[in-house]
């Protein structure tokens, strides 16, 4: 009774951190440059595809190395529908959404026979495979070097961080709330000891399967958004397994099984990057680095440390 | 003559994959851990022995021998510095650590790759050839050194073979695959056969990594594409079986050769990644693996 009280308390003292932060965020555009409104919504598009894979790492313990699969199924999709068809951006984003939703329910059959690094590979072969795709069909793709979208979100930087704080804090609200929710329960129980799990009842491939479309979703959603603010798509932006590295560092630094945490680690990923840009080549060696430190003596990440003190004795 | 040229070729460049995936599947079967920074170690090894070789003007063989001592180097600071930390470590839960070795030879690797473009530049070096000359195999010209990569390839994974079936060290080191628990049991120390099983790889990956580099050339940009295929031949044999690794690295290298004479170079790793999907769905231990 007590722990629960205690967590409670800890909760509400993650609600009121999430509420400052919030209100700072809000009121940034009147006093910042649209420099770094733009980098800041780049890094509110990058939190949302870190929560989508703390979803399937975290809770659903899958440990997908291909996130960008599922968001250059969605950036790519919506990209072409837009350049073929010229509908509506949201008809592009929605189409390339799901698009991604399929890819998720492509990688979804082979977690459900294969375990741990097996499983990996596979999300990794998918990357390389789609890498492979886009550069073979340059004709239409662009190849690698990318290819402009005919329309834009908004050529105005504050309107476009407003579009990206709020699908930022939406996507954020959906899918917080889905890992507190008993679906978040059984899915984390799944991935922690899958047999346990259905022998308590449970529908384990049922929920590894929401699991799975839940994040590509989000993944495909969010990739999909990241073009129309660019206004291009490309490879390296999207595709590359760099891009799922940084998405892998932003959870194991922010906190992994928090969803919020993803976001802190995303923000914080992307702006050391620019602080650090005078460094040149070294700014990626030093981000490896101080990941790799949290890593060997923060494990829980920074909101982690902040939730559970004294979790074990 | 194409055919001879493919055939060729091909035994070249699989030797050498298998010779740099050797080292990764024991890694594996011995410890447990995935490394995710091999191309990196593999990198290091051929850059130091580029340098050496050539702007340090300590010859070929000088050079080759520094690059082999770097791979070395580079094995044991992955060991120490970041996977025996994490083995150690309380704060990690003992089901997770997997995942842990897996994202922090990942970021390692990363560390290693830019750390050497900004020492080294991200341009591809080539190591001038141990031996030059073409010798004329069947009608087909080979240079003499792809003739000798694919021999010393042999040697090293003979040599290793040798090691680990023949002497007690290596024993115990096979034993450690099976059952470490047994072996502690027995009074054998783990750290040493880990110490142990992390020199012959750093050995067999740097042997590697400065061979690619007289034979292919080596930039800080093939990294990953070197952990890559490395891990995806590893998992094609079956994780742990060094003689599945060694088939695979064949399959894999003559599909790439094959693909890329005669169908078409840009296409080179198509055929092996969707075999490679095919195989882990229909046999998810591999060729040779066990479970």
């Amino acid at each position: 009774m007590r722990d629960h009280a205690m967590r409670r308390l800890l909760h509400s003292r993650v609600a009121w951190i999430v509420a400052a932060a919030l209100a700072v965020a809000v009121v940034l555009p009147w006093w910042m440059s649209a420099y770094i409104l733009g980098v800041l919504t780049t890094a509110y598009y990058f939190g949302v595809f870190a929560m989508s894979w703390d979803l399937l790492f975290g809770f659903a313990g899958e440990v997908n190395f291909g996130p960008t699969f599922l968001i250059g199924l969605g950036a790519y999709t919506a990209g072409l529908l837009d350049n073929a068809l010229h509908p509506p951006i949201a008809v592009c984003v929605v189409v390339g959404a799901l698009v991604a939703m399929l890819g998720g329910l492509l990688l979804a059959v082979p977690a459900l026979r294969l375990r741990g690094p097996y499983f990996g590979l596979v999300t990794l072969v998918a990357v390389l495979l789609l890498r492979n795709a886009i550069i073979i069909f340059a004709g239409v793709t662009g190849g690698e070097i990318g290819m402009n979208v005919s329309d834009v979100l908004s050529i105005d930087a504050t309107t476009n961080y407003w579009i990206g704080l709020v699908f930022l804090v939406v996507c954020g609200v959906i899918l917080f709330g889905l890992s507190r929710s008993a679906v978040g329960l059984i899915l984390q129980a799944s991935g922690q000891d899958a047999i346990q799990a259905a022998a308590l009842g449970f529908n384990v491939t049922k929920h590894k399967l929401a699991a799975f479309c839940v994040s590509a979703l989000f993944s495909g959603l969010a990739g999909a958004m990241l073009v129309f603010y660019e206004g291009t798509v490309s490879v390296d932006t999207v595709v590359d397994i760099a891009i799922a590295v940084q998405i892998i560092i932003a959870v194991v630094l922010g906190g992994r099984r928090t969803i919020l945490g993803a976001v802190i680690g995303a923000i914080f990923l992307i702006l050391a990057g620019e602080l650090l840009r005078p460094l040149g080549q070294l700014n990626t060696l030093v981000v490896a680095a101080v990941a790799l430190a949290a890593i060997l003596f923060f494990p829980d990440g920074l909101l982690g440390h902040a939730l559970r003190p004294g979790r074990r004795e | 003559m194409r055919a001879l040229q493919i055939l060729i070729d091909g035994f070249a460049i699989s030797s050498l994959y298998g010779l740099a995936a050797v080292g990764f599947t024991l890694l594996f079967g011995v410890s447990g851990v995935l490394n995710l920074a091999h191309g990196g170690i593999m990198v290091t090894a051929a850059l130091v022995g580029w340098l050496a070789a050539g702007e340090l003007g300590l010859g070929v063989y000088l050079g080759t021998l520094a690059g082999v001592l770097a791979g070395l180097v580079a094995s044991y600071a992955t060991y120490f510095v970041v996977v025996r930390p994490i083995q150690r470590s309380r704060a990690i839960p003992r089901e997770e650590t997997e995942i842990f070795v897996l994202t922090g030879t990942l970021l390692w690797g990363i560390m290693l790759q830019v750390g050497l473009a900004w020492l080294f530049t991200d341009n591809p070096v080539a190591m001038r050839p141990l031996i030059g000359g073409v010798v004329v195999l069947g009608g087909v010209r080979t240079p003499v050194n792809e003739v000798m990569i694919a021999v010393l390839s042999w040697l090293a994974i003979g040599l290793m073979w040798l090691l680990v079936n023949r002497t007690r060290a290596g024993r115990a080191l096979l034993a450690a695959s099976i059952n470490p628990r047994g072996l502690v049991l027995l009074g054998f120390e783990l750290d040493r056969i880990y110490l142990l099983v992390w020199t012959i790889y750093g050995v067999l990956a740097g042997v590697a990594g400065v061979l690619l580099a007289s034979f292919l050339g080596v930039g800080t940009n093939s990294v990953g594409q070197l952990t890559a295929s490395a891990f995806s031949i590893v998992v094609l044999g079956g994780l742990g079986s060094v003689s599945g690794s060694l088939v695979a690295a064949y399959i894999v290298g003559y599909l790439e050769t094959f693909t890329a004479y005669a169908v078409a170079p840009t296409l080179r790793p198509v055929p092996a990644l969707l075999l490679l999907v095919l195989v882990v769905y229909i046999r998810p231990q591999g060729l040779l693996g066990r479970r």
